[in-house]
């Protein structure tokens, strides 16, 4: 049987959700699976994740070294080469850092390589089934992936729900004394963390947001007026920020803001897993979007197919009758 | 600085609906409108910067066929000296393990300083950069979002959640993955275009690059799409039906039953 590994993401001692969605996932290649946590860092808050783990692992294999307090890839992906058996399975998580490790961690373990997965079929043969997205999510596709040299698998974070499973109870195994001394050509310096805006959308309940659908900068006003009429404030996703209409600090997604508010109006936005990973607490979501197929739809409770740059202004006006 | 961009051609969906084909194995790919890959137009835009600051070349390379040639002409014409069509019959079907052994045979050939891709491309895979590092052994960062040149190293900005930035410092030669963002890409117009209509593309294929035929291809390919579906996530969303004024009335009553006019 294929062993499977998952590596685990930590920071100042405390496991984010995907240590336990990576268990859920073990458990679609193969249900009678008890996969091993591999952790890399140092000092007390390596020892807490170690803790932490033991209640839904079996074994953990852990990597302390000074080098490691940062999770620097460059460095973990030499860790992990040292210490991964050939053949196995390693489910990373598919965020910042492993879109930085796993492509270059399989060429190095000769093992094939799968990103962003979001549902598994289970091993036939020598293949591992899975299922990914393309196209921003309007289309998904069946993969195969042959896993007999082993296997990098990125998960798409909140694709697995945890499994309630009885406490695993971990035994923790040093593998530190296996890996040799490590040098960066890729050094860390520090984090910048990102500049506050004018509004904290984060704490707004009603939330006008815009997309690539909104077209043009001089088009933003038309989503400030419906804001402002039913008093709301107005965010973004990504490309609206890249295209310099709006500040950073009005993004959401998992590169921006996570936001928890009532009522979101997703205007012209086609909902990839990036931005609705930015959106907590199951608000009201409507989506107005020209494209019937966009993946919005799927995850909005009300849903109009129109041209948004029309839509709006009517709306917009006809809030202000009402509420006059 | 010598710097090499891989760029796609790919599929623009961002304003046009995706249909099967009649199969059902295969998008339609006939209809839909091609151009560069977004995040490829950033690195190549983050490229020239660079040169214009401290001198050397761009060069722009892809692998595909006759077709692709345009989006290398587009990127010429942003300024790329030089581009490059990687292409031959043994490469249909590679996965991206493949892909990026024949970008790292291609890499071999050449004196490059830095190597840039896209993050991602159309089916969002986010591998082909990392994987090409590590064939070539050179150190690789992803999500790029700035960049400072330094003596024998950069500085770069890795954009990771929450909207914070990872500072790095990164050894030269290596590969960096541009985010969307990092800057301003220039307009390209026809006659920007014109006037590289008559420039000779070079082609290449295995054999200049040495690339055994068994590495790369379909047969090679560990990983394969085996068809596509349309996603069903979630319970899907109530669509409002009827005139734009009745669509508008309902959306109003739904919206302040949630709280959502103050």
């Amino acid at each position: 049987m294929v062993r499977i590994f998952a590596y685990i993401v930590h920071k100042g001692g405390a496991l984010d959700d995907a240590s336990a969605e990576l268990v859920a996932a073990a458990k679609k290649i193969d249900a009678a699976s008890s996969p091993t946590a591999i952790v890399t860092g140092s000092g007390v808050d390596l020892d807490a994740v170690c803790n932490s783990l033991a209640a839904s692992y079996g074994e953990i294999w852990k990597i302390s070294k000074e080098a490691l307090a940062y999770p620097n890839s460059d460095l973990v992906r030499k860790a992990l080469v040292s210490v991964l058996p050939a053949g196995s399975i390693l489910l990373v998580p598919h965020d910042h850092f492993g879109i930085d490790l796993s492509p270059g961690l399989a060429v190095e373990m000769n093992a094939s390589f799968v990103s962003d997965v979001m549902e598994i079929g289970g091993i036939e043969g020598r293949y591992l089934k899975l299922v990914r997205q393309e196209f921003g999510g309007q289309v998904s596709a069946h993969m195969q992936c042959d896993i007999s040299e082993g296997a990098v698998i990125n998960i798409r974070p909140g694709a697995f729900k945890p499994v309630e499973s009885a406490p695993a109870g971990g035994k923790v195994v040093d593998k530190s004394s296996e890996v040799a001394d490590l040098a960066a050509r890729r050094r860390y310096l520090e984090t910048i963390a990102s500049e506050a805006g004018d509004v904290d959308i984060s704490k707004e309940d009603v939330l006008v947001s815009i997309g690539r659908g909104i077209q043009e900068q001089e088009n933003v006003e038309i989503a400030q007026n419906l804001a402002d009429a039913m008093g709301a404030v107005v965010c973004c996703s990504r490309p609206v920020v890249d295209a310099k209409w709006m500040d950073k600090s009005r993004q959401v997604g998992s590169s921006g803001q996570t936001v928890k508010p009532k009522v979101y109006l997703a205007c012209g936005i086609s909902g990839s897993f990036q931005h609705l990973a930015g959106i907590k607490g199951n608000p009201f979501i409507v989506a107005i979007n020209k494209n019937p197929k966009a993946p919005i739809f799927q995850v909005a409770d009300v849903g109009i197919v129109d041209d948004l740059l029309e839509l709006l202004p009517e709306l917009t006006n006809k809030i202000r009758e009402t509420v006059k | 600085m010598e710097i090499l961009v891989c760029v796609k051609r790919v599929p623009d969906t961002s304003e046009n609906e995706i249909e099967f084909n009649s199969a059902g194995n295969d998008i339609e790919r006939d209809d839909l409108v091609y151009s560069v890959n977004e995040w490829d137009n950033y690195a190549v835009e983050e490229a020239l910067q660079i040169v214009d600051k401290v001198g050397g070349n761009v060069t722009v390379v892809t692998v595909g066929d006759d077709d692709d040639e345009e989006i290398l002409r587009r990127e010429m014409a942003m300024g790329a000296k030089n581009g490059v069509l990687i292409s031959d019959e043994a490469f249909s079907g590679s996965d991206g393990t493949g892909i990026a052994r024949i970008l790292a045979a291609f890499v071999r050939k050449g004196n490059y300083d830095l190597i840039l891709t896209g993050v991602q491309a159309e089916a969002g895979r986010a591998q082909v950069g990392g994987m090409m590092a590590a064939m070539l052994d050179y150190p690789f960062a992803s999500l790029v979002n700035s960049i400072e040149v330094h003596d024998g190293n950069l500085k770069i900005s890795r954009e990771i959640a929450g909207g914070n930035k990872e500072m790095n410092e990164i050894d030269l030669p290596c590969v960096l993955s541009i985010q969307t963002g990092i800057n301003e890409p220039r307009y390209v117009g026809i006659r920007g275009i014109r006037q590289v209509a008559s420039v000779k593309i070079p082609t290449l294929g295995a054999s200049d690059l040495g690339v055994e035929p068994g590495a790369v291809g379909e047969a090679a390919a560990k990983v394969k799409r085996v068809d596509y579906f349309v996603p069903a996530l979630g319970k899907g969303a109530e669509m409002l039906q009827g005139s734009r004024e009745e669509m508008i009335d309902k959306l109003i009553e739904l919206v302040k039953a949630k709280g959502g006019l103050k």
